[in-house]
């Protein structure tokens, strides 16, 4: 299989704290991989320093079999790369529709196509275009950044613990949305503290531990695995 | 340990909570009420200074917004902003007249080329005080100072970003432009009060006893419609939706694909635009002074604050109440006394909602 991104021996950190210290994930073309691990395990700060946030001290990483290492996140938008962090993932003072053309940014045709196509996968989204989105609650937030992060239609989505903070109704509905998505061809590399759920949603998982590799597999078998059970899933 | 009864205290408490809840909601419809109410009164028993006060503040707003647009995007509290606004004021009297200091006392040294020299240049335009040459070098100077705060962002305040500094270092470091811009004025003007037109303008009178001269309505008019362009451009195109969604959250705009360098760019172009326009609208009917901008900073925060930092919209009101304010407060106090009026009207804002008219809390 093809893969859509490729991060290979990533190192990076914030400043003089180097947090991944060689870190390899990859991602094929439409697949849904899920990486877990316990807190300070570096997860979030792999999203960003493939998506150019923070920098990439050695390593490489791939988008399409075009090297994006340490490019700016303009750039990497443009590429096919969506991502979508973890809070304050929308524009409060702006309204939903604006939201939405924030995420179109770069590119200036078709605006309107790419809209409705928006709207036609979030139809709770459609009715409120006008309201400024500080007024969503929180699930409808995650609702409207994931839209944001889809107007460009991207070969690959980062979410960067989408569930956390929400009630269970709404994590429930919003793993859906996130499985409707992937099976519309998104790739979607999906970082969640919340392990069950995103190993039962996955393909394949990495789980990561201070910077590191740890283990990489099939989801559903990490999920019957008695050694994830004990260490990760907190059984 | 409590000095009153249990089911007091909890009642008290109940009451606090309740109080507490509605946050700073009842700061801001006080605030309102009190704007509305200042409005009704002053329009109604001093038409005349209400008229005058929404002039200034009409040419203030433009000001006070380009200050809440830096103030929104680049987080830092633009202290030079008076200063710059001065400086525009000046290199439209430069473009004008060709004038500056002589190298000796009370004789000026004209550079040779300027606008006055344009045929008809200087002939006024209908009932105004000034002709042509003076708009076209009010616009130029709009030209040269967006690219002036482009230059100093690139010299100054983008170093800073780069290395993370604090907002008390950028704030200190506008000072250090705000006080180099006026040591500059003071150098190629000198520190006598100029005047873009000599002569004296006469006024003329409207219904209800209004006397306004025909500068002041020119003013006006100009200073709404930059306000309208900028309200457009903000609200309904691509460019002012990203400057929002960066002042709302920078990091998520640069997530979304947005430039945010060039963003930065245009900020300070249309900043420092309306920075020079507004100082230009100002100086048409005052003399100019270097050191007229420093006492311009007071007003344009305590507007900027009381609209909401980063809100324009907000600006251009806070910027019609300290107009207003500091205008009708001639009927009461002497006018020396202006400064202090913006300066109350700051204190005020800061004990009720110190977010101000607009602003979010973040």
């Amino acid at each position: 299989m093809t893969a859509v991104l490729e991060a290979t021996g990533i190192v990076a950190g914030y400043g003089e704290v180097e947090i991944l210290h060689g870190v390899s994930v990859s991602i094929g073309q439409g697949e849904m991989v899920a990486v877990i691990g316990p807190n300070g395990a570096g997860k979030s700060t792999l999203l960003k320093a493939m998506f150019g946030l923070i920098p990439t001290s050695s390593g490489r990483v791939q988008l399409n079999g075009t090297d994006i290492t340490n490019q700016p996140p303009d750039r990497i938008v443009a590429r096919g790369m969506s991502y979508v962090p973890q809070t304050e993932n929308v524009f409060p003072s702006l309204s939903i529709n604006e939201n939405l053309e924030m995420g179109g940014f770069t590119r200036s045709d078709g605006l309107s196509d790419r809209l409705e196509r928006v709207y036609t996968l979030f139809p709770d989204l459609t009715n409120r275009r006008g309201d400024s989105a500080g007024k969503l609650s929180g699930g409808q937030r995650q609702m409207l950044a994931l839209a944001r992060a889809l107007m460009l239609d991207p070969d690959v989505l980062l979410l960067d613990e989408p569930s956390a903070s929400l009630s269970p109704k709404m994590v429930e509905s919003l793993f859906e949305k996130i499985g409707e998505i992937n099976s519309s061809g998104t790739a979607i590399l999906l970082v969640e503290q919340n392990a069950k759920e995103a190993l039962s949603l996955s393909d394949r998982a990495y789980v990561l531990a201070t910077g590191e590799n740890r283990l990489d597999g099939d989801a559903k078998g990490m999920l019957e695995s008695e050694d994830m059970a004990r260490l990760y899933l907190g059984e | 340990m409590t000095i009153l009864p249990d089911r007091y205290a909890a009642r008290l408490a109940d009451a606090r909570d309740r109080y507490r809840r509605l946050g700073d909601r009842p700061g801001a419809i006080g605030l309102w009420a009190l704007i509305a109410a200042l409005f009704l009164w002053a329009a109604i028993f001093q038409t005349q200074l209400f008229v005058v006060g929404m002039i200034v503040g009409s040419v203030l707003a433009l000001g006070a917004m380009g200050l809440t647009l830096v103030f929104g995007i680049l987080r830092f509290a633009n202290f030079a902003h008076g200063d710059t606004m001065m400086l525009g004021s000046y290199i439209a009297y430069l473009l004008f007249t060709g004038t500056v200091v002589g190298s000796q006392a009370n004789i000026d040294t004209d550079i040779g080329i300027s606008l006055d020299q344009l045929p008809g240049a200087t002939s006024k335009l209908g009932d105004l005080s000034f002709g042509y040459g003076l708009l076209i070098a009010i616009v130029l100077a709009g030209v040269a100072m967006a690219l002036f705060s482009i230059a100093l962002d690139r010299l100054v305040y983008r170093r800073l970003r780069r290395r993370n500094s604090s907002i008390v270092i950028f704030a200190m470091a506008a000072l250090g432009v705000a006080f180099s811009t006026r040591a500059l004025m003071m150098i190629i003007w000198g520190p006598d009060p100029r005047r873009y037109v000599s002569g004296i303008h006469l006024a003329q009178h409207y219904p209800l006893d209004i006397v306004l001269k025909t500068d002041q309505i020119f003013i006006f008019v100009v200073a709404l419609a930059l306000a309208l362009l900028l309200y457009i451009l903000l609200f309904h195109m691509k460019l002012g939706k990203a400057m929002r969604a960066m002042a709302d959250n920078a990091d998520l705009a640069l997530v979304s694909g947005i430039n945010t360098d060039r963003i930065i760019i245009w900020t300070w172009a249309i900043g420092g635009g309306l920075m020079a326009i507004a100082g230009g609208l100002l100086a048409i009917q005052a003399s100019l002074k270097p050191d007229l901008g420093f006492g311009l900073i007071l007003p344009l925060f305590a507007a900027t604050i009381l609209g909401g930092i980063g809100k324009p919209q907000g600006a251009f009101i806070g910027a019609m109440v300290v107009g207003v304010t500091q205008e009708v407060s001639v009927e009461f106090f002497s006018a020396g006394y202006k400064p202090a009026v913006a300066f109350v009207i700051l204190i005020l804002i800061l004990l009720l909602r110190p977010r101000g008219l607009f602003g979010t809390t973040s």
